[in-house]
């Protein structure tokens, strides 16, 4: 009984779906390299999942570790992004177009301004946020759906950033100057904090990442501890019962977004004061980061800790995507595989919902949740699921007897959720 | 002992277990060849589950149905109308913009190569109208017809598929006084002919009208089957619920005091139609009484609700609450100065359902220092305190107590929640719309108590009602609204639910002064 309760847990069940996930993606990343060369599919799969395993001395694994983890930062700056948002039924794809922007104004900072890091940092997040907010405006006040809104700023962010990036080019050169190039730059690199010796003096290692794991820490506090957090996930719920509350539901959307946005630049900031990685005025696409995050969030199960563990394990795919043999594939293959494996990722919340819809259970509770679907079945609305509801509540607090109405339930929340979505 | 061949259909002995629920405990229904046989029993009682086993959806674990003494299998719906079992359902399955005649062929479609006969099916539409006097008119859209005429046309389909077995599920909750009697005459009608109907109820005078028999089911038991003329009200009632209800509301005299809210002209847009929901209506609701606007569900009471609570603007008008004029005022501050609402729809409005019972709890309230710190964190230890007095004070029940999702609660428990939430803040006035919708008898009779007791202390309670019974009952005035406008006044202890039926629907009105 208590092992079964344990399994119903919504956390045990989010890990099981994200492991899930994982694994189908790895399978069918698998089958691709199979079919494209048989031969070279084995390998070429182990140096994905190995990324920095795959060098023999331990100096070298250290350092190409610590490259996974300065790319993870903005990665995760990103999910947060994209998962706090959607706490408050929002969903932010914007992430791409305002982590550009923060890039830009982090840039901007360094070459046109000569600021420190901090300002920078703080430049981006401001830039960032009014990205959101305007999608957070146009969605409360015109009802412009967030999704629209944020695809179109993203092509806004990308040929602003590119246009204003362009006047600190280097003569010939299609990327912006290392800040390690300059005095006056060098300034606004992210501090290592002695950290970069850990990894093999890999200098690119340092607060950024610890700031990233703060910010997780701050958004699940945030979320679950905060008046604000209760105000933000009651919109998201239920927006009706938000305002019947007298929240200020439209506000609510728009700071939602501003913080969505925040976050998504200050991951920017991260990645670009590190110096690790140039802006390339040339990108005719808008960077990949942003999308990532979306995946990020769900593997983690929409847990800003999750998303902590769920990040990594992206960048780490990520980065291992470069470890295969070029003369066997062409050179997209890295992406390719790396694209699927994210993608299905991005499945963790349909296989919750197979969990909870007992595809995976027995057939006599399938029974009872298909029939309870069937419209013809129930047409008493307000009776729906009553059968077994007051009985469980009154009866059978907890557990196995919990589950035809948690169907049930469960089942209404995806149907309602879809057509309110659209 | 009857022999079986009288029987229309037999549900023998039906088990039928989910896990770790039995929904019908060995339950017999016998339902005779052209008898009315009501079945009765209270939300969750196992009514659905039966029908659903009835209709193939659900294949029980043990005992049998028997049609016309032969054991028969149903293992789909489609072996269910094969077998002449047909269903009004309560929210009736029309295509808004077909025809009458449309919605009765669809999907028995009479084709000739490839092409619709729709004169022979008139013709048969016709006949069967006629025979059981339905009396509609087959070329008219589905849109433009009033809700009894839809019903009806649910009623033809039925027989147009030369349906013996007619189910009717809670058929008058949607209907006026008149379209009730209406119907109850089809009913015998169409029992006289030889049709046998089951008629699923909570309304116990209708049972009592119409029925020649009842079966009662309680927490998936069977409990018994009776003749209506040999039983009361009283005992169906306490057959169904287990304890003896009072169905009057007991409440003294009201002593009306000061005018707590005060309507002038107030106006508000529909979303759906062109023309204003609510039209110049004025009203005043003093202290210490239950004024109750009734009507026919659509004819504005949503929305002037909407207007009151700050939920819509309005187009015109002025509300005025203690003498304070809150017509632009925010839902926070009406709430705040003092105005409940116990909200229609409590899945729209009244929970966040993902939320656990004690979130719901304080969705009111949340923000007072109580249960938020000045640095905006949520006090987790005063919020579960504060939810389990309530839940104790207003007898909540759910599985795990203050922590239970909303979601997983039943319908009264959940319409309990918000009225102890609504009541323990104190207001002086209270807004309750429907506040019994969907619940059984034990559950509506505690509601009612809870909104006299509010009267009793002096608030100001201004109720909206569908139900006739609860405006007959529970009001000490009653305003009836037809197409946004106040069409009369009464003292429910001088008028009857016909003459109300009359006002209800549009065919009388008076001048009604604020």
């Amino acid at each position: 009984m208590k092992k079964k309760n344990f399994l119903k847990s919504d956390g045990v069940q989010s890990f099981v779906a994200s492991i899930i996930c994982i694994i189908l993606g790895l399978l069918i990343g698998f089958i691709v390299l199979l079919l494209i060369n048989a031969k070279g599919a084995p390998d070429a799969m182990l140096g994905i999942i190995k990324n920095f395993f795959k060098w023999k001395s331990g100096a070298k694994k250290m350092e190409n570790f610590g490259v996974t983890l300065v790319k993870t930062a903005p990665l995760l700056m990103c999910s947060l992004s994209i998962l706090f948002s959607y706490k408050v039924g929002l969903f932010n794809i914007g992430v791409a177009g305002q982590y550009v922007a923060g890039a830009c104004a982090a840039l901007y900072g360094v070459f046109g301004l000569h600021w420190n890091w901090l300002g920078c940092l703080l430049l981006a997040a401001l830039a960032g946020a009014a990205f959101g907010a305007i999608s957070g405006l146009l969605k409360a006040y015109c009802n412009v759906n967030e999704v629209i809104s944020g695809i179109m700023l993203n092509w806004i962010a990308l040929y602003t950033s590119n246009m204003i990036l362009a006047n600190y080019l280097t003569p010939g050169r299609k990327d912006t100057p290392e800040l390690a190039s300059k005095a006056e730059y060098s300034k606004a690199i992210i501090p290592s904090l002695g950290l970069g010796k850990l990894f093999n003096d890999n200098k690119y290692v340092g607060l950024a990442i610890i700031i990233s794991i703060i910010f997780a820490f701050a958004v699940w506090i945030l979320l679950s501890k905060t008046k604000f957090g209760y105000e933000l996930k009651a919109t998201g719920y239920n927006k009706n019962a938000a305002k019947y509350a007298g929240m200020a539901e439209k506000r609510n959307i728009v700071v939602t977004l501003a913080i969505g946005g925040l976050l998504a630049g200050i991951g920017a900031s991260l990645l670009f004061l590190t110096d690790f990685s140039q802006w390339d005025c040339n990108q005719t696409s808008v960077p990949a980061m942003g999308f990532n995050g979306i995946a990020a969030a769900f593997l983690g199960g929409l847990n800003p800790i999750g998303a902590i563990f769920s990040s990594f394990f992206i960048q780490h795919i990520t980065d291992g995507g470069s470890n295969v043999d070029l003369t066997m594939y062409c050179a997209q293959i890295s992406d390719l595989i790396s694209a699927i494996i994210i993608y299905l990722c991005g499945f963790t919340g349909l296989i919750k919902y197979l969990f909870k819809s007992g595809i995976f259970s027995k057939k006599s509770e399938k029974d009872a949740v298909n029939a309870n679907a069937e419209p013809a079945a129930k047409p008493v609305e307000p009776a729906d699921a009553k059968v077994t509801d007051d009985t469980s509540a009154d009866d059978t607090p907890a557990g196995k007897e919990a589950e035809t109405p948690d169907n049930v339930a469960d089942e209404e929340a995806q149907a309602s959720g879809k057509g309110g979505e659209q | 002992m009857e022999s079986s061949e009288n029987y229309a259909i037999e549900m023998l002995n039906i088990t039928k277990k989910f896990p770790g629920i039995i929904a019908n405990d060995n339950i017999t229904l016998q339902l005779r060849k052209g008898e009315i046989h009501a079945l009765l029993g209270e939300n969750g009682a196992g009514k659905s589950t039966l029908m659903s086993v009835l209709f193939g959806l659900y294949q029980p674990e043990e005992g049998v149905i028997k049609k016309d003494g032969k054991i028969v299998e149903i293992r789909d719906p489609n072996d269910a109308n094969a077998l002449g079992i047909g269903m009004v359902h309560q929210h009736f399955k029309l295509v808004e913009c077909f025809t009458v005649l449309d919605n009765i062929i669809l999907g028995v479609e009479p084709v000739k190569a490839g092409i619709l006969q729709k004169a022979e099916a008139r013709q048969k539409v016709l006949a069967l109208s006629e025979k059981y006097g339905l009396n509609i008119d087959p070329d008219a859209l589905i849109e433009d017809i009033t809700v009894g005429m839809q019903q009806r046309t649910e009623i033809l389909k039925m027989l147009y598929r030369d349906n013996e077995i007619l189910i009717f599920d809670e058929p008058t909750a949607v209907l006026t006084p008149q379209e009730i009697k209406e119907l109850m005459q089809i009913m015998r009608n169409l029992s006289a002919e030889g049709k046998s109907i089951l008629f699923i109820s909570h309304k116990l005078q209708e049972i009592m009208d119409v029925a020649d028999r009842c079966t009662v089911l309680r927490k998936g038991k069977y409990i018994g089957t009776v003749n209506t003329a040999d039983t009361t009200m009283q005992e169906l009632s306490a057959m169904m619920v287990g304890r003896n209800v009072n169905f009057h509301v007991e409440k003294k005299e009201a002593h009306p005091g000061d005018v707590i809210l005060n309507v002038e002209n107030m106006t508000v847009a529909s979303k759906m139609h062109k023309k204003n929901a609510v039209n110049n209506v004025s009203l005043k609701v003093r202290a210490g009484e239950i004024v109750c606007i009734a009507g026919i569900d659509g004819n504005g009471q949503t929305e002037f609700v909407y207007g009151i609570t700050g939920l819509e603007p309005l187009v015109s008008g002025k509300i005025e609450m203690c003498g304070q004029d809150i017509t632009n005022m925010s839902i926070r501050k009406r709430s705040v100065s003092g105005m409940s609402h116990i909200p229609e729809d409590r899945h729209k409005h009244g929970l966040v359902l993902d939320y656990s019972l004690e979130d719901n709890l304080v969705l009111q309230r949340y923000f007072e220092p109580e249960f938020t710190n000045p640095a905006g964190f949520l006090r987790r230890a005063n919020i579960r305190s504060y939810a389990d007095r309530l839940i104790e004070q207003y007898d909540v029940r759910s599985g795990q107590g203050a922590e239970t999702i909303a979601r997983s609660m039943s319908g009264g428990n959940q319409q309990k929640a918000i009225i102890a939430r609504e009541i323990d803040k104190n207001p002086e006035l209270l807004v309750a719309v429907q506040p019994t919708r969907g619940l059984d008898v034990g559950a509506i009779e505690y509601i009612h108590k809870q909104l006299v007791a509010q009267r009793d202390a002096g608030k100001a309670v201004l109720l909206v009602s569908l139900e006739l019974d609860e405006v007959m009952d529970v009001p000490d005035r009653i305003l009836v609204m037809y197409e946004g406008e106040i069409v009369g006044e009464f003292d429910p202890k001088d008028t009857t639910e016909e003459e109300l039926g009359l006002y209800m629907a549009g065919a009388r009105r008076k001048e009604v002064k604020a």
